[in-house]
């Protein structure tokens, strides 16, 4: 009998994306098991972005489907599908303003509690209790990720890579089966890339399922099990880091035949 | 951060009762009158507080939820069922003592619905016309939301204006005495004047309580993360168009609540308090007092009320919220309470 670990996390079946007359996704599928980091990459424009916001409910899809932990979530709310377990970044920082660091990570535990507007205004000691246990927990993530000492700043004022990780914990904070990371690296430098590398190494080894998409070749090809490459909005590569690198259809449309 | 809530509470209570001692030792008693329309005013004023400066959604229809309480309230009090004493239905809400008996101005004898149940229809209509405006209205955002919201302010002023029922353009005047508890009652005879004035501003209190505490609280924090980032929120599983449209139904929950207090404060209510330079005003004194701030909108509220319930303003008084919006929003975006001369100068100076 095969066992329910040999199930993907996350399959993605045929899906597509038309915008106008650009067909952005075309026919896309692939997987991701349980406890692997996977990296979906491409040069600009080859539909990384749209794929990731159609897992991740940002936007609906033209065809196909998407199964995550036996649930087709393809047409459910981003807040849904958040709700489901699988969190997401931004590749352009999208942090709450005039809200502390502790608090945007705190608005990740928002799907593991349960008061509603009149618990919240009455704040009786059940409900106060809850909330310092999702501030505990806030911390503890802030501690995971290195953060824990810039837990009263306002997140807008932190610096560019500490904002990248504050976002992190935010995602981490639901406690998520699965971690989507759109260009984590982006806008980070050399130093900052490399420690950003070892987090996502460590999210891993928590049991957290990573999906990646990035430009930054360096970053996803020291830490991923499997990479998937997008031209145009097709799929031309599944494998592994290696086999990707020499894979002749991979250098010619994105690496350049002279780099590789 | 809880103690501190409770003490700036303690503080509020402390000064509401410096001023009644003041006006005391003053002789001045009058004076509370207009602080006790203050405060209620500054209920509404402090849930559009919430909705624009946490949940970042703006109201210009506020004024006509405050109307549709008060107006109900204003009806259903005032409105004479004696002649329907015999039927049944009338029999059982006489029952349930949702009826009350009293005498009208010329002696007569009059059968009506109790304050306390017109209240609570004033407040169970408000929620089912702020759910059925919400629904399709917060879809929008920005400037449309804004003109959207102004058209349902436009109606309703319109509703209550072009009314026989509702007294036209005359309002709803007679109505009694609102009897709260034994011993406390919304009235604007002058002997129950600083008991007012206390009902007034305790309500505030509560409803400053309730909302500090909401705002840090789960839901709080997620109406923050809509107004920092809308799809980030939705990302982290708030559902977004949820809590905008419980918060516009909450805030329009504290002007209908307002609006049945003052209505049977003030005896009455006329279509001007449904009409759109209210709901500016309104709008106007959460921006001057810093969007996401309770205490500053409180404070600026309860100040310019106050002094144009005075009549400081006289014939200006609308110019005055306007000019006062406009300097504002070019010296002190972030509320009068920010205000910092030196960026002044410096705004002053430099150019465009």
């Amino acid at each position: 009998m095969i066992v329910p670990d040999i199930m993907p996390l996350l399959e993605v079946n045929n899906i597509g994306k038309r915008f106008g007359g650009l067909q952005a996704v075309k026919d896309v599928s692939f997987s991701v098991q349980r406890g692997t980091i996977k990296a979906v990459i491409g040069p600009n424009g080859a539909g990384k972005t749209t794929l990731f916001n159609l897992v991740s409910g940002f936007l609906p899809s033209d065809t196909g489907t998407i199964t995550f932990r036996d649930t087709a979530i393809h047409g459910k709310e981003p807040h849904q599908i958040a709700g489901l377990g699988l969190s997401r970044t931004f590749q352009h920082i999208r942090l709450f303003s005039h809200m502390t660091a502790l608090e945007n990570v705190m608005v990740g535990r928002h799907v593991k509690g349960r008061a509603g507007f009149l618990a919240g205004m009455l704040g009786l000691p059940g409900t106060r209790r809850e909330d310092q246990a999702h501030r505990d927990r806030a911390l503890e993530v802030m501690d995971l990720l290195g953060i824990a000492a810039f837990a009263d700043t306002d997140a807008t004022s932190l610096s560019y890579g500490q904002q990248r990780v504050v976002e992190l914990a935010r995602a981490l904070a639901t406690e998520p089966a699965m971690l989507l990371l759109d260009e984590p690296a982006a806008g980070l430098n050399m130093r900052e890339t490399a420690d950003m590398a070892k987090l996502i190494m460590k999210i891993r080894d928590r049991g957290i399922t990573v999906l990646i998409v990035e430009h930054d070749m360096s970053l996803v090809m020291n830490i991923s099990d499997e990479i998937v490459v997008l031209s145009y909005g097709e799929k031309i590569a599944d494998d592994m880091p290696l086999a990707v690198q020499q894979n002749p259809h991979v250098i010619r449309v994105y690496l350049g035949e002279d780099d590789a | 951060m809880r103690t501190g809530r409770h003490f700036h509470i303690l503080i509020l209570l402390a000064a509401v009762v410096a001023v009644q001692l003041l006006t005391l030792v003053a002789g001045k008693g009058f004076y509370l009158t207009q602080f006790t329309m203050t405060a209620y005013y500054s209920l509404i004023i402090i849930g559009l507080c919430l909705l624009m400066g946490y949940a970042g959604q703006i109201s210009l229809g506020h004024a006509g939820f405050f109307a549709i309480g008060g107006y109900t309230s204003a009806v259903l009090t005032t409105v004479d069922l004696s002649a329907y004493k015999g039927s049944a239905l009338t029999g059982i809400l006489i029952k349930l003592s949702l009826l009350t008996g009293r005498q009208d101005l010329y002696g007569g004898q009059m059968l009506s619905f109790h304050p306390w149940a017109a209240c609570v229809v004033a407040v169970i209509l408000t929620v089912i016309i702020a759910y059925a405006i919400g629904v399709p209205v917060l879809k929008l955002k920005g400037h449309y939301l804004a003109m959207a919201t102004l058209g349902f302010g436009t109606i309703i002023y319109s509703v209550v204006l072009g009314t026989q029922k509702f007294g036209a353009a005359d309002g709803i005047s007679s109505v009694p005495a609102f009897p709260l508890l034994p011993g406390l009652v919304v009235s604007g005879a002058p002997g129950l004047r600083v008991q007012n004035f206390y009902i007034a501003w305790g309500l505030v209190a509560c409803g400053m309580l309730l909302l500090l505490n909401l705002i840090d609280s789960r839901v709080g924090r997620a109406l923050r993360s809509i107004h920092g980032a809308e799809d980030a929120a939705n990302a982290m599983g708030v559902d977004t168009a949820r809590y905008k449209l419980n918060t516009f139904v909450l805030s329009a929950v504290f002007a209908a609540v307002a609006g049945v207090f003052l209505t049977h404060f003030n005896g009455g209510i006329g279509p001007s308090e449904a009409s759109i330079m209210k709901s500016v005003r309104y709008v106007a004194i959460v921006a001057v007092g810093g969007m996401a701030s309770l205490w500053g909108t409180l404070i600026m509220s309860a100040a310019l009320n106050f002094l144009s319930l005075r009549g400081y303003f006289g014939s200006f008084d609308d110019a005055v919220f306007g000019g006062v919006l406009v300097l504002i929003m070019l010296f002190s975006p972030e509320g009068i309470l920010q205000f910092d001369a030196r960026t002044m100068v410096k705004k002053l100076f430099q150019r465009a």
